[in-house]
């Protein structure tokens, strides 16, 4: 017998009425709602195996031919294996958390979040977790294929500490994907203009490709702004702990910074969600596909 | 309160700052009496749209006040969001590379249905919309009504108090879109309360599945009432063609017309009317004061020795209707609404 729905409220009023239990289980569910899609996605589109795992491997691959025809240290292969994978990290972040508010718009998604009985904070939280997940298996993929390749040894005499910097790295980084979410749909027409832009310039300055600290001076203004320059060199400290290469900070600092970075990209996502909310309702943002 | 309207708006305005501006509504007041069906029916840029963004809280008004089973769109946003859902004609919401069934799953999350319950009322809808073959297929491969069941069955996910369908047959052929009329119908039947605001500009849909019906262009209802309200505006009388098989005798024509309750009585090719009797019959145009009159039209002509071979009621059309209102028809549009 299949009906049109049960309710267990008598009037709209009660309906409205949720419990905060209610509402925190509805903010879960989804994140995990949203989330889904993009777990889901790895096994429903294999062609992501050449184009996420074949193609950055190439760049890497690169990397690796150059620093052994100059007779650099064997260190800086892992590092450019272990910035390698931290590249899809950031790739995730630019393609699938800034610009995906853009390009949920155009689909008429957006409009379906915003009136839904869940907070956008979950819609971007269930990006970021679907997107962690998808992302860590084709990191996984290259640290492994790099790593038998090319013969990199790895010296990990902390190992919780390596998945605390992990997390750490994650948090701010999702975050700061959040943040761009709605900055990149208040200010932009051209998602992918500005995700370009966010590209290039960050291989560079995150040293995904190099040891942070050649750059010297700069490298701590790097490491003051991006969660990624500040993980990376963090990881790269404890995976090749016996390296004779040094990181620009201590962990524990780098580690410190992190979690500073973590909250305060959080609390900026939201406070520029619920700019975002205000303005697209005021001014139709983003309901009228032609703004 | 039971007695409280579920869709309630008070001079509700929208301005667009574009360049020009553009006044999308202009002090629109609605009543929707909760289970009531409730249709806008105006051309593209009436402001139809703008006034369901309002309602579904997506958009402010800038002035006025409006309000959804009782709650402030402008302040109570949250709590309208669960009791409310919407569903939009051409909607290409979702995920192609899920299938049907996981789609809405996935909406139902965001509705809070648990992990169990939301698979249960997932397939309960996808059984009732009729896309059991559909379900396991992904979302990308689905033809356009397919689509559109699949949005209709994302708009019932959380039992809605007041659903809102905007223009929801919009590009569907004529069997899917008489196909999700039925559910629509249906979805009322099955329990009393609910509620539904339709905006479309087809005229069949607004006289199908709405109980009252505002006329809305340039962002101002211009007549409210049930279909019949509505049609009585423009021809209060009631018009008969009449045909018999040879003229009445007796004083003939000018005989019926002066019978009581009988406004005028001619015949129907001298008025200009398009569908002529055959050769061989006469066909009249009766105008009553009320239906009760043709009983005495009948006996009249049949005492003149006329037998009646046709009888047929004329009614003006809800087009008639905007036409006698507007002064143009719906293909006539000059105003165009910045939203869609």
């Amino acid at each position: 017998m299949t009906t049109y729905g049960a309710r267990r409220a008598t009037n709209p009023r009660d309906a409205a009425e949720w419990s905060r239990g209610r509402v925190l289980r509805t903010n879960l569910r989804s994140v995990f709602g949203r989330a889904y899609p993009r777990i889901i996605g790895l096994t429903r589109e294999p062609s992501w195996v050449f184009f996420e795992i074949f193609l950055p491997f190439l760049a890497v691959s690169a990397f690796v031919f150059v620093y052994r025809a100059l007779d650099a240290p064997e260190e800086y292969i892992g590092f450019v294996v272990v910035g390698g994978a931290m590249t899809a990290f950031w790739l995730n972040v630019v393609w699938m958390m800034a610009a995906q508010f853009f390009w949920e718009k155009d689909q008429g998604n957006l409009e379906l979040y915003f009136t839904a009985p869940m907070h956008l904070m979950s819609i971007l939280a269930g990006m970021a977790v679907g997107g962690l997940v998808m992302t860590s298996s084709r990191a996984v993929a290259v640290i492994a294929i790099g790593s038998i390749l090319y013969g990199v040894s790895y010296d990990i005499q902390q190992p919780w500490l390596l998945v605390a910097v992990f997390i750490l790295t994650m948090i701010p980084l999702y975050g700061l994907g959040m943040l761009f979410a709605s900055l990149f749909l208040m200010w932009g027409r051209e998602a992918n203009h500005l995700a370009e832009l966010l590209q290039e310039p960050i291989y560079f300055l995150g040293g995904v490709n190099f040891p942070l600290r050649a750059i010297g001076p700069i490298a701590g203004l790097m490491m003051a702004t991006l969660p990624l320059a500040v993980g990376l060199d963090a990881m790269r400290q404890l995976v090749f702990a016996g390296s004779e290469v040094s990181g620009v900070l201590p962990v524990g600092t780098e580690m410190a910074i992190l979690a500073v970075m973590g909250v305060a990209f959080l609390a900026g996502a939201r406070i520029a969600l619920r700019h975002l909310e205000h303005l697209a309702r005021r001014e139709g943002r983003l309901t009228l596909r032609w703004q | 309160m039971p007695d409280e309207p579920a869709i309630y708006a008070r001079g509700v305005t929208r301005v667009y700052k574009t360049k020009p501006p553009v006044t999308a509504l202009d002090g629109v007041d609605l009543d929707v009496a909760p289970g009531e069906y409730f249709g806008l029916l105006g051309p593209n840029g009436a402001g139809k749209t703008t006034l369901i963004k309002i309602l579904t809280t997506l958009l402010l008004p800038t002035s006025g006040t409006a309000k959804v089973a009782g709650f402030d769109v402008v302040s109570e946003t949250a709590k309208i969001r669960r009791v409310i859902n919407m569903v939009a004609g051409g909607e290409q919401s979702g995920y192609g590379l899920l299938t049907l069934r996981e789609q809405l799953w996935m909406f139902s999350q965001f509705y809070g249905l648990s992990y169990r319950d939301g698979w249960r009322r997932v397939d309960e809808l996808i059984e009732i919309t009729g896309l059991t073959e559909q379900k396991d297929q992904k979302v990308r491969t689905l033809s356009t009504g397919q689509r559109q069941k699949l949005n209709f069955a994302r708009g019932l996910l959380n039992d809605p108090w007041v659903l809102f369908l905007d223009e929801p047959t919009l590009g569907l052929d004529v069997a899917a879109a008489r196909d999700l009329r039925e559910h629509t119908l249906s979805w009322k039947a099955a329990a009393p309360g609910r509620t539904l605001l339709l905006t479309t500009h087809y005229m069949v849909e607004a006289e199908q599945l709405c109980d009252r019906i505002a006329i809305v262009d340039r962002g101002r209802i211009l007549a409210l009432g049930t279909p019949e309200e509505l049609r009585r505006r423009v021809q209060a009388e009631s018009i008969f063609r009449i045909e018999l098989d040879q003229m009445p005798a007796n004083g003939g024509i000018a005989a019926i017309g002066a019978l009581p309750g009988v406004l005028s009585a001619v015949l129907a090719d001298e008025d200009g009317d398009a569908e002529a009797a055959g050769a061989d019959r006469v066909a009249l145009k009766v105008a009553l004061a009320d239906d009760s009159a043709l009983t005495s039209v009948v006996t009249a002509v049949a005492a003149r020795g006329s037998n009646l071979v046709g009888l047929a009621k004329s009614e003006p059309s809800l087009e008639d209707v905007f036409v006698e209102l507007v002064g143009r028809g719906f293909g006539d549009e000059d105003g165009k609404e910045p939203a869609s």
